[in-house]
């Protein structure tokens, strides 16, 4: 008895920490808007988050979009072979890829690497009074911390995504007409009679938000960090947990949304 | 010595969740002296700090600086205001990304439009007036001693001649040496500009460097100012309290 009345209030307590971070993160998104007008517009500041953000990602992103394209290839043609319409692999995985690999993939490793670093670096700067330094000579922390980080996010993570789309492409086109022997005038003839704009237009808009929950999420953590160097760890392990979940859920309403209007 | 008050504190109480940090305090910061706010941890002391900077709202009274009272002021007004201050952390809180050259052209770059080139000339001069050297300039926090990361937060705190300069326990972890050091600068820094009107506010628990340095030396203790007085009657204060706490 004394072990479920204990397993309910674990769960309660748990319950409450996820409702009252959500909270505390649509408040964060809030801050966001509030500040990103308002000037000094530090746009150096930003580009360098652009930088940091894509520029640092951009070699993982090739490595696990080519080698994504390629597998994805593969596994679609002996599927596809079975039923003879093996003509379809080029299609087949650059919708996949545009709807749903490009941006969820790019947003989960954005979230495992620019989100984490966004986070840890806030964090460190929280717990070594950096931030209570900007705060006492009248700059919002906020501002100078958040803001730059959150549109670098927003706008580099749907850059990432187009190039992920792309080499994953690169990587099926080989694959499939390189090792995998189907006729390269069928497969771009078949890709251009099923693949749309809209699809590409899908993952963009999808990244877009990916983009900037992961760095709404990243900050936040950064924010939130406490005691010590435990406290930048753990703000770092959860901005990757909620980045990652977060970009999950997001999809699922993002894609019933979008499908319904593109 | 001129009486201009330049921090006045009124019936200030602050209570989180229901539990008293500073109670009814009542007192004056006069301009051009060396204070020194000192108590035992968890006095009540980066609280009282943190409403001098505007940073925390009062629950009860008001505290006015320079003339104005800070804690009716909005909160964009309260960050304009703060660059009337300067602070000095314990652990220098410098940006371990930028130089030290760059830590103390920080405000500069940010509040003022000065040149490159002027930016260049003041931080030379500032840092120098710190005492380091300039080998130094172009080192980042992480290559540079406790004492020269102490010197660089003092010119980064000076960069925009603030009329109030806050030193959050400027000695605490620091080497005998370093503490003089650091000592002789806040004396000397009081000292250099004593014609503009520096105002000098320590936060400390260290009593014989408060006795050393400072004008006037308040006592905090659980939220109540129990002692105020010059730095010399403070040393001889009969009060119980004050008396352990200086023979500690």
């Amino acid at each position: 008895m004394q072990f479920i009345k204990k397993l309910i209030e674990k769960l309660g307590f748990y319950v409450i920490d996820v409702i009252e971070n959500l909270g505390q993160v649509i408040t964060f998104m809030y801050r966001f808007f509030y500040w990103c007008h308002r000037p000094p517009y530090r746009f150096q500041l930003m580009f360098e988050q652009i930088y940091f953000v894509g520029n640092k990602s951009l070699f993982i992103i090739i490595l696990s979009a080519s080698f994504t394209g390629m597998v994805f290839a593969y596994q679609t043609y002996f599927g596809f072979q079975l039923i003879s319409v093996d003509s379809l692999v080029g299609p087949i995985v650059s919708i996949s890829l545009a709807k749903e690999l490009a941006p969820v993939l790019t947003g989960l490793i954005v979230a495992g690497r620019a989100g984490a670093a966004m986070a840890a670096q806030i964090g460190s700067m929280k717990v070594t009074e950096q931030i209570d330094a900007l705060e006492v000579m009248g700059i919002s922390s906020y501002q100078y911390l958040a803001v730059p980080r959150i549109i670098a996010g927003t706008v580099a993570v749907p850059m990432l995504s187009v190039v992920f789309n792309l080499v994953g492409n690169i990587g099926s086109w080989f694959i499939g007409t390189k090792a995998l022997m189907i006729d390269e005038v069928m497969y771009f003839s078949k890709l251009s009679e099923f693949m749309f704009v809209e699809d590409l237009a899908q993952g963009i808009i999808k990244a877009v938000f990916f983009g900037f929950i992961i760095s709404v999420v990243g900050c936040y953590f950064g924010f939130k960090v406490e005691k010590g160097a435990v406290g930048v760890g753990k703000g770092t392990n959860l901005a990757v947990v909620w980045g990652m979940i977060l970009v999950l859920i997001l999809d699922y309403f993002l894609t019933s949304f979008l499908i319904r209007i593109l | 010595m001129n009486k201009e008050i330049i921090v006045s504190i009124k019936n200030l109480t602050k209570t989180f969740a229901g539990h008293t940090v500073l109670e009814n305090l009542n007192f004056d910061i006069y301009k051009n002296t060396i204070t020194t706010i000192l108590g035992f941890s968890g006095a009540g002391k980066s609280t009282l700090l943190k409403h001098i900077l505007g940073l925390l709202k009062p629950t009860a009274g008001e505290i006015s600086v320079l003339g104005k009272n800070i804690s009716e002021m909005s909160s964009f007004e309260t960050r304009e205001f703060r660059q009337n201050f300067g602070m000095l952390f314990q652990y220098a809180a410098l940006f371990d990304s930028f130089t030290a050259f760059e830590n103390t052209a920080f405000p500069l770059r940010e509040f003022t439009k000065l040149s490159e080139l002027e930016i260049h000339k003041q931080v030379t001069e500032l840092l120098l007036s710190v005492n380091l050297q300039e080998i130094a300039f172009n080192k980042l926090p992480s290559e540079l001693s406790g004492g020269m990361r102490k010197r660089v937060g003092l010119a980064r705190a000076l960069a925009l001649s603030p009329q109030i300069i806050l030193y959050d326990e400027p000695t605490t972890g620091l080497d005998p040496i370093t503490t003089r050091m650091v000592n002789e600068l806040i004396k000397s820094t009081a000292l250099k500009h004593k014609e503009r009107g520096l105002t000098s506010i320590v936060i400390s628990h260290d009593v014989r460097a408060t006795l050393e340095i400072s004008d006037y030396v308040a006592f905090l203790d659980h939220g109540k100012i129990i002692e105020y007085l010059p730095a010399l009657e403070f040393a001889n204060s009969d009060n119980p309290l004050v008396k352990s706490f200086i023979n500690l």
